[in-house]
């Protein structure tokens, strides 16, 4: 080896025992505090997409810098990864080895007291004998040992197991959420009541997988949406109670069994559990072209704007000459005023209203490029009618076609989640819980004793510092008295 | 009784207390104030005798208090049929209660009537600020708080909330004792609070006791996201800052235990580390946004 490669080496050792001592992991675990304020102060992607959006129409300029830093990504970014993985190791680093040294010293004697117990703590001399405190201390299950004119005594090894034992679980709780990561998935599928959902990728609004999830492991299990029911405070029209009827089996062959689904209450099947996430109502609608030929039926998912559910959406008729599309809202109670124009007043459907306006042009579905189902872009079009049907009621648009407003049905937003790792989160969440408090409550101290002549000095010391250890020796030193 | 009753009990009940906290409040500031000699001989020394009725008035007046509110909050739980723990008013009226608990509980076994003074100060600004700006007619739960969990998880956030806000208030008093002791001598009336070494175990007592407590709060909460929001950690912003003030605490008690830390440094910490609890309870509530934040407050 030659010499830089000595120094590379050393370097890297150097590094390594930086990076385990028990000051750097301190470090870490504030600098991981510190990294994580940002992301509770700017709107998330991950979280609140829609409040990331607003910031960049609202602060273009400093958006874009603070998008170069991961402000908006903060949990996900290489820096933050960086402090998460460094303190990974050097928690493995710090623990493991002490774990192997403590394994080994598990049933060592104390060591020999210091040569001179002057200024130890608890210091004093009484009349005795050592064969009386030997008697004492094992009588109260310390570990002693003896020579001709000394004993070192030491009790609550269970300490530093509970010590121990919490920062294993906390490795056990980073293996558990670095695996969820890896090898679960997490999508979401809005459905519409009646309708069913097979679990298979095409079936997803969006899916997210870990790096090593295959798809075809997705369990094929068959939802059935049979019944959504919201109840509404009538006075703050705050949300009581969602409750989602659905009859489900393992696959798309076994018969279907019943089964509820509350905001609380997931469905589960094996390691994959099913969400109800939010609700919200599809216009059933029906348009026609000229000579009265069916061009689109069916039931258009809204997106819910507020909590009385004032709803955006967009129905979109690819097939007629020219392409039509309605911009739309949809309001279950309908109610107008001022300032805000048609809004809806109540979450449920009072007074049911679908208003809308009419364009013609190019809808632009044809590029390739992905486009939200609730947006219209209307740079290609021609406005051509605005209406509010109830339902039941018709419009003509023009000498092009007509639409009908059937009724509505609600959606539900189902958020399917794989997450294997959580058992072990779990687990090691108990576990650390559990050492920690051993780790706090169990007194760990020590008693030494040294001839002096015809009298006996005792001294101590309590290693976490907890209290009780001067009771115990003014115990040891009244029944060594006697 | 209707629900109605029930809350207006439940106002009632919390008013009254107010009221009684007060009275305690200006008695333990009078015992604060007399129990001092001022004749020239003694001068600065303490006659606790002077005031020992005073004294003992304040603590029975507090202890009336406490229950006036305990009860209270029971019947704004029984008002909306459920615990009381579904927005900032019922948090913050359960929070008071805990602390003033924890305060009565420690001051069985530390002689705490010194602390008398700054904590029915506390209390009184929790109960007005509830009161004036928190307050929210009794209402259901929205589904997402409709769980088991919430019994379990509030209540082990409330507990640890409390103790950390007791802990917090002996840290400060050691830092402004420690000021003065500093600059000379302590001022007459401050010689009867205790030692600075008895403030600086107490405060690290409180926070080892009620730290598994508030590690068991975020993962009862984690157990119960896991339910509810389909994922057990979502880095929501009051998630982030409970973590914080975990590692915090964390970092706090093994200054203190590894390092040896103590004294100015810890009591230090062990603010900084409260007061992310606090930050996480006013800011993120009220400015900020997430999952938590229920019913407008």
């Amino acid at each position: 080896m030659s010499t830089s490669d000595l120094r590379g080496v050393s370097l890297l050792r150097y590094l390594w025992r930086q990076l385990t001592s028990m000051r750097n992991a301190l470090i870490l675990l504030l600098l991981l505090g510190i990294a994580s304020i940002p992301g509770s102060l700017f709107p998330q992607r991950t979280a609140s997409p829609l409040k990331v959006r607003e910031y960049f129409e609202n602060n273009p300029n400093s958006a874009a810098w603070m998008d170069r830093l991961y402000l908006f990504d903060v949990y996900g970014s290489p820096w933050f990864s960086a402090i998460y993985i460094l303190l990974f190791i050097s928690l493995i680093g710090c623990v493991l080895p002490r774990t192997w040294h403590y394994a080994r010293e598990i049933a060592a004697k104390p060591v020999l007291p210091p040569s001179s117990l002057d200024g130890a703590e608890h210091y004093q001399t009484y009349e005795g004998t050592l064969d009386s405190a030997e008697g004492w201390l094992r009588a109260h299950r310390f570990r002693v040992t003896r020579t001709s004119d000394a004993i070192s005594a030491e009790k609550g090894y269970l300490r530093e197991t509970g010590n121990l034992l919490f920062h294993l679980s906390l490795i056990v709780v980073l293996v558990g959420i670095a695996s969820s990561s890896i090898f679960g998935m997490r999508g979401e599928a809005i459905i519409n009541v009646g309708e069913r959902f097979i679990n298979t990728p095409t079936s997803y609004d969006n899916l997210a997988t870990g790096r090593f999830f295959q798809l075809r492991n997705l369990p094929p299990f068959v939802i059935q949406a049979r019944n959504f029911v919201a109840q509404y405070d009538p006075e703050t029209r705050a949300p009581i109670d969602y409750t989602l009827d659905v009859k489900v089996s393992e696959s798309i062959d076994k018969p279907l069994t019943n089964r509820v689904v509350k905001v609380n209450d997931p469905l589960t099947f094996g390691s994959t559990r099913v969400y109800l996430q939010a609700n919200g109502y599809s216009p059933l609608v029906t348009v026609r072209d000229k000579s009265g030929v069916v061009k689109f039926e069916g039931a258009v998912p809204f997106l819910p704007q507020d909590s009385n559910l004032s709803s955006i959406g967009a129905i979109k008729v690819p097939d007629m000459q020219p392409q039509i599309g309605f911009v739309a809202s949809f309001l279950p109670t309908a109610a107008r005023d001022e300032i805000r124009g048609g809004f809806s007043s109540y979450p449920e459907l009072l007074d049911p209203q679908l208003l809308f306006s009419v364009w013609r042009g190019d809808l632009k579905m044809d590029k390739g490029i992905p486009q939200s189902v609730y947006r219209i872009d209307t740079s290609h079009m021609e406005r051509i009618g605005l209406k509010s049907l109830r339902i039941g009621e018709s419009y003509q648009f023009g000498e092009v076609g007509s639409i009908t407003f059937n009724g509505v049905i609600p959606w539900v937003n189902l958020q399917i989640v794989k997450d294997p790792g959580k058992q072990y989160a779990l687990m090691g969440s108990i576990l650390a819980i559990i050492g920690l408090m051993i780790s706090l409550f169990i007194r760990s101290r020590r008693i030494w004793l040294r001839k002096d002549g015809d009298r006996l000095v005792v001294a101590g010391l309590a290693l976490n510092r907890l209290p009780g250890l001067e009771e115990e020796i003014a115990e040891l030193v009244k029944v060594g008295k006697q | 009784m209707t629900k109605e009753n029930w809350a207006y009990l439940s106002n009632d009940l919390i008013y009254i207390s107010l009221f009684l906290f007060t009275i305690a409040f200006l008695a333990f500031a009078y015992e604060t104030a007399f129990s001092v000699r001022t004749d020239d001989s003694q001068r600065g020394s303490l006659d606790r005798t002077k005031t020992l009725r005073v004294s003992k008035f304040a603590t029975r007046i507090y202890g009336i208090a406490t229950i006036f509110l305990g009860v209270g909050v029971f019947a704004r739980g029984f008002s909306a049929e459920r615990v009381p723990w579904g927005n900032m008013y019922e948090f913050s009226i359960t929070g008071a209660l805990t602390f003033s608990i924890a305060f009565m509980l420690a001051g069985r076994k530390y002689d705490l009537r010194w602390l008398g003074l700054p904590i029915s100060v506390l209390v009184l600004l929790i109960l007005g600020t509830a009161i004036t700006l928190l307050y929210r007619p009794s209402a259901p739960l929205v589904p997402a708080l409709r769980s088991t969990w919430l019994v379990v998880h509030v209540s082990a956030a409330i507990i640890s909330g409390g103790v950390f806000l007791l802990s917090n208030t002996v840290a400060g008093t050691y830092l402004w004792l420690d000021r003065m002791e500093r600059k000379g001598e302590r001022k007459s009336w401050a010689k009867r609070l205790p030692t600075l070494e008895t403030l600086d175990q107490l405060s690290y007592r409180l926070v080892a006791f009620v730290f598994p407590l508030w590690t068991f709060a975020i993962i009862a909460g984690a157990i119960w996201a896991e339910a509810a929001w389909g994922r057990y950690w979502g880095w929501d912003p009051k998630e982030t800052w409970a973590f914080i003030t975990w590692i915090l605490y964390a970092a706090y008690l093994h200054a203190r235990v590894t390092a040896g830390w103590k004294g100015r440094k810890a009591a230090w910490l062990c603010l900084l580390a409260g007061s992310t609890y606090l930050f996480n309870y006013v800011y993120i509530n009220v400015w900020g946004t997430g999952r938590h934040t229920y019913s407008g407050l």
